[in-house]
């Protein structure tokens, strides 16, 4: 069996996560096969593009109830940029409900003092190093990620913020709930932080 | 927060690694997905892919190049070359580029560019502009689609694509491309202090003070082929990068 599934609902290049999880020893599988994403030990929700076609893309795929249940189930799921907004139970940008695994809403950023959007860029963290995707961070003078969005995740709980990043306001850059996992920023882009981060994923027991 | 990026910029001529002297002689280095495998490994945090063919024999980008690019990129993505309509930006975006460089298509009429922003958001639109000096040392727009410069203010140009919705402009010096012997610094600084939006720089790149001069002249990207590409005085293909604490020391 793969090392984890990325799962194929049509929303952008995947291939450079799988790279990436190849790169630091791990194989992947991308795909939308139901039994495939069942048996998964671990599964990545990437994304990039609209929330409501994600939502319906993920639905006529039979993958909503599914994502539900291997969360419910316990298996480590981590969501990428959109994938991380889907977690939610709203957002701003559709009007179709999230999946609701991590208690929150997707905002936009507001055009006001002159703020560009979408962020885009490299940007740094203050990490929560209780949250094991930063596990051994701590040893880094910087931690930084790169970004590409319009909209940010507010979570209902402050406790279910794994780390928080600055860009006008401070919004969560990734979130945490259990195991599911929620990064806003694209860790197959940002090299040896991406790195690190896919493989604390990747030793988080399952 | 805002150190100047380092970028390497990688020409694609029919599926390969090129370097060119001055818009010509290009020289074959290889394959492109070795080289972005090596740029994986020193941490680059950008890296630029320009398409030197695609304009020139009026064709699209060759999606599926690009593709297998952004696939084996794991540091954000520009890409130039063949770009003429919002849908070849659209898709380029689908298949993994963060950002996509514009040039000929708007050197007569700006609006892809406003067209593009309007759509994508202003950051992930770059104009590049090729600069040749000519007979009199003045700085004049070249299109190498045509190989013929253009009467066109370099500043006025770079303004009238930042008003248009450009994110970034990026100045190439047509003169100075593989020759290693430093950046146009006057130009930079004309032109850095006549834009508001961050200014990338191409073309002359010989050694790290080079850096250090077109950061203290404005630039907030520098970009280098050979400097990235060769090595020693017989220029030998080896792909270096500065190391973190050598950027540091220069860019700080």
């Amino acid at each position: 069996m793969e090392d984890v599934v990325i799962i194929d609902y049509g929303m952008g290049n995947l291939g450079s996560i799988s790279n990436i999880l190849k790169k630091i020893g791990y194989s992947s599988t991308i795909t939308n096969d139901l039994q495939i994403i069942n048996n998964a030990k671990k599964l990545i929700l990437p994304g990039v593009g609209k929330f409501d076609k994600a939502i319906s893309n993920l639905e006529s795929l039979h993958l909503i109830d599914l994502i539900r249940s291997k969360s419910s189930r316990g298996t480590p799921i981590l969501g990428i940029c959109l994938g991380m907004q889907l977690l939610a139970k709203s957002s701003e940008e559709g009007v179709l409900p999230g999946l609701g695994l991590i208690d929150g809403r997707v905002l936009k950023f507001s055009n006001d003092d002159d703020l560009k959007v979408p962020h885009m860029g490299w940007n740094l963290l203050k990490y929560n190093s209780n949250c094991p995707l930063y596990l051994n961070f701590d040893i880094l003078k910087e931690v930084k990620f790169y970004f590409v969005h319009s909209y940010y995740f507010e979570a209902e709980n402050p406790m279910y913020i794994a780390s928080e990043s600055n860009y006008g306001i401070s919004f969560s850059s990734s979130v945490w709930k259990d195991n599911v996992y929620g990064v806003q920023f694209h860790p197959e882009k940002s090299h040896k932080f991406g790195m690190m981060l896919l493989k604390n994923f990747m030793n988080i027991p399952c | 927060m805002l150190k100047s990026r380092v970028i390497p910029v990688l020409l694609l001529k029919n599926n390969g690694l090129v370097k060119t002297i001055a818009f010509n002689k290009s020289k074959y280095l290889g394959d492109p997905i070795n080289a972005i495998k090596i740029f994986n490994d020193k941490q680059v945090d950008e890296l630029i892919f320009l398409d030197i063919q695609a304009s020139k024999e009026d064709r699209t980008p060759d999606f599926e190049l690009v593709k297998k690019i952004a696939s084996e990129c794991f540091m954000p993505l520009a890409y130039g070359g063949g770009i003429s309509r919002v849908e070849h930006i659209q898709k380029l975006f689908s298949i993994g580029v963060e950002k996509i460089i514009i040039n000929s298509a708007v050197l007569e009429n700006q609006s892809l560019i406003s067209e593009a922003a309007e759509i994508f958001g202003n950051q992930s639109i770059v104009v590049c502009i090729d600069v040749k000096k000519n007979f009199w040392g003045k700085n004049q727009i070249f299109c190498h689609v045509n190989n013929k410069t253009i009467d066109l203010d370099v500043l006025e140009h770079a303004i009238s694509c930042q008003n248009a919705g450009a994110g970034e402009i990026m100045i190439n010096s047509v003169d100075r491309d593989g020759i290693m012997k430093g950046f146009d610094l006057e130009l930079i600084a004309k032109i850095s202090s006549g834009i508001s939006i961050p200014l990338i720089v191409c073309g002359g790149a010989g050694s790290i003070e080079d850096f250090k001069n077109a950061k203290d002249r404005g630039a907030s990207g520098i970009a280098a082929g050979s400097f990235f590409v060769y090595h020693g005085p017989h220029k030998a293909v080896l792909i270096s990068y500065p190391s973190p604490e050598t950027l540091e020391e220069y860019l700080s």
